[in-house]
């Protein structure tokens, strides 16, 4: 494996008095994926908001490349080449899906015809809408817009918060594939799910979030054939 | 064509008025779009800025005031919203409403010590002030600039918001904070760029609407204010095209019901019709379809 590109150490999250994440630590090697899993309220969210600067940790630093960024704003991280694709997708409705894309490569002053080329070979679909507003589009490609614009940004580092969540089953495949593409391509990839089954199949390496404590860890293979893991989360 | 002759005075007078109103009526519906804020200090700013054209146009020559009238005003609306609505950002919308508020009736008191309450007269500008006569109508040369110059800066304003990446950022941000703070858009910026817009269009429509009148009072903002944002709201707030149709609209009407001898209800008829639109139409002509974001 690679070195360390992202390095959680004892990470806190306080909402008001509520602690949502007490005290995690993680690293993410550079150039694999990896996948936080846990249920709902487990501070699975919280944990990426926080790396991203949208929410502030009240504890415990983030180290990036070796720099401190712990509680910067989301601009300077963002322009260091962390990204997140959001819950919920929160693509621009009202903005065309290739205003969207220009959206996503806001911080860069250099052309990025190259990285719309990149994006549209990866989405084709997208190419196709080029000139709708992304509020027209279905829940899938929406997804694939968010991802999309996440990578205009030329990310090192891209997480994504439940890129599944609403989505047929078929198109979660299309989803997972795409994930996988992008990170032959060199992106690391941060991923926190839900669909504990996927998410472990894909991922290099991965972390089990409960209730703002990590519980296990493994790589994607072994946390598959865990009995606890089993139980709690893969249904079987 | 008697008629006419009477009557074209008046559509003059209201094409121009409502030029001036749209410039103002900009003003709310941007900050309306991107804060959800009704900014009630912005009908000051637009007096404020009369009143800096007042005292600086009595030291200098009006090629320097006039510029410095626009730096200052534009520096007024910057330094109100860093003060007054930045540190409420996460507070719920009604207590920046009341900060707005509050900012109006600070911008009026000051206005009152510094002119000891007493209306001060507004200088001429040449050439904007001659008198010129069209198909018999007489009017000031103002008339026929504002309504040219308020759409040149509409279409200006609306090609900026369209085509360049700051006008990208305000449509972003107007929609989603969160997310556009993800594309690493600085919100606090593109807010402030609103602003200076804003008062710009405001410091602008000043300029045009006070040479048709003799002074400035502190309270000259109050009535001009209200109808703009009664235009804003007509148009649908929010949209720059609906402010700019309803300042238009509001501008013209009233100056028809002046026409007819009816003076009096010119400002009621304004009134009456916000009520009239938020009863039957409370969207406003072009506003949003979609229910507030939860």
């Amino acid at each position: 494996m690679n070195e360390t590109i992202l390095s959680i150490r004892d990470l806190q999250v306080h909402y008001g008095g509520i602690e949502a994440v007490k005290g995690i630590s993680f690293d993410v090697q550079e150039g694999s994926i990896v996948t936080l899993i846990g249920a709902n309220g487990a501070g699975k969210s919280s944990t990426l908001r926080s790396i991203v600067g949208l929410v502030r940790a009240s504890g415990g630093q983030i180290i990036f490349r070796g720099d401190d960024i712990t509680n910067r704003d989301t601009n300077v991280i963002v322009k260091k080449g962390i990204t997140l694709v959001p819950e919920g997708r929160r693509i621009f409705p009202d903005l065309t899906v290739l205003e969207n894309l220009r959206v996503g490569a806001y911080l860069r002053s250099d052309d990025i015809s190259e990285d719309i080329q990149w994006v549209y070979d990866l989405f084709p679909r997208l190419k196709e809408r080029s000139w709708q507003p992304g509020g027209t589009l279905s829940g899938g490609e929406q997804q694939m817009l968010a991802v999309a614009r996440a990578l205009m940004g030329r990310p090192k580092v891209i997480m994504m918060d439940e890129p599944s969540l609403g989505l047929a089953p078929l198109v979660v495949k299309g989803i997972f594939d795409i994930i996988r593409e992008i990170n032959d391509q060199g992106v690391t990839v941060l991923l926190i799910e839900q669909n504990a089954n996927m998410a472990l199949k894909i991922a290099d390496y991965a972390y089990v979030l409960e209730t703002g404590r990590i519980g296990l860890s493994g790589t994607g293979k072994e946390l598959l054939v865990n009995e606890d893991v089993k139980k709690a989360y893969l249904g079987s | 064509m008697q008629f006419l002759q009477n009557s074209l005075p008046y559509i003059l007078a209201g094409i121009s008025v409502g030029g001036q109103y749209a410039l103002i009526a900009i003003g709310y519906t941007m900050v309306y779009g991107i804060l959800r804020l009704i900014n009630f200090a912005h009908g000051d700013v637009f007096m404020a800025a009369g009143m800096f054209m007042v005292f600086l146009s009595a030291s200098l020559p009006l090629g320097v005031a006039i510029p410095l009238v626009l730096i200052i005003t534009v520096a007024l609306g910057f330094i109100i919203e860093r003060v007054a609505y930045k540190p409420l950002r996460s507070a719920p919308r009604m207590s920046v409403m009341i900060s707005a508020i509050g900012v109006s009736y600070l911008i009026q008191n000051c206005a009152l010590y510094f002119t000891g309450g007493l209306a001060k007269v507004y200088p001429q500008l040449p050439w904007l002030s001659d008198t010129i006569t069209i198909w018999g109508a007489v009017t000031k040369r103002v008339t026929l600039v504002t309504p040219v110059l308020t759409l040149v800066l509409v279409i200006g304003l609306s090609l900026f918001i369209k085509y360049t990446k700051v006008g990208m950022a305000m449509r972003a941000v107007s929609k989603d904070f969160e997310t556009a703070r993800l594309m690493g858009i600085k919100v606090n910026s593109v807010i402030s760029a609103t602003f200076i817009i804003g008062s710009l269009l405001a410091a602008i429509g000043s300029l045009l609407y006070f040479t048709n009148y003799a002074s400035v009072t502190p309270t000259s903002g109050g009535m001009p204010g209200l109808k703009c944002f009664v235009a804003a709201v007509f148009g649908g707030i929010g949209s720059i095209p609906g402010a700019v149709i309803g300042a238009f609209i509001i501008g013209i009407a009233e100056n028809i019901i002046k026409g007819l001898g009816w003076t009096t209800f010119s400002d009621a008829f304004t009134f009456a019709l916000l009520i009239v639109i938020l009863l039957v139409k409370p969207t406003g002509l072009f506003g949003e379809k979609a229910t507030d974001k939860v």
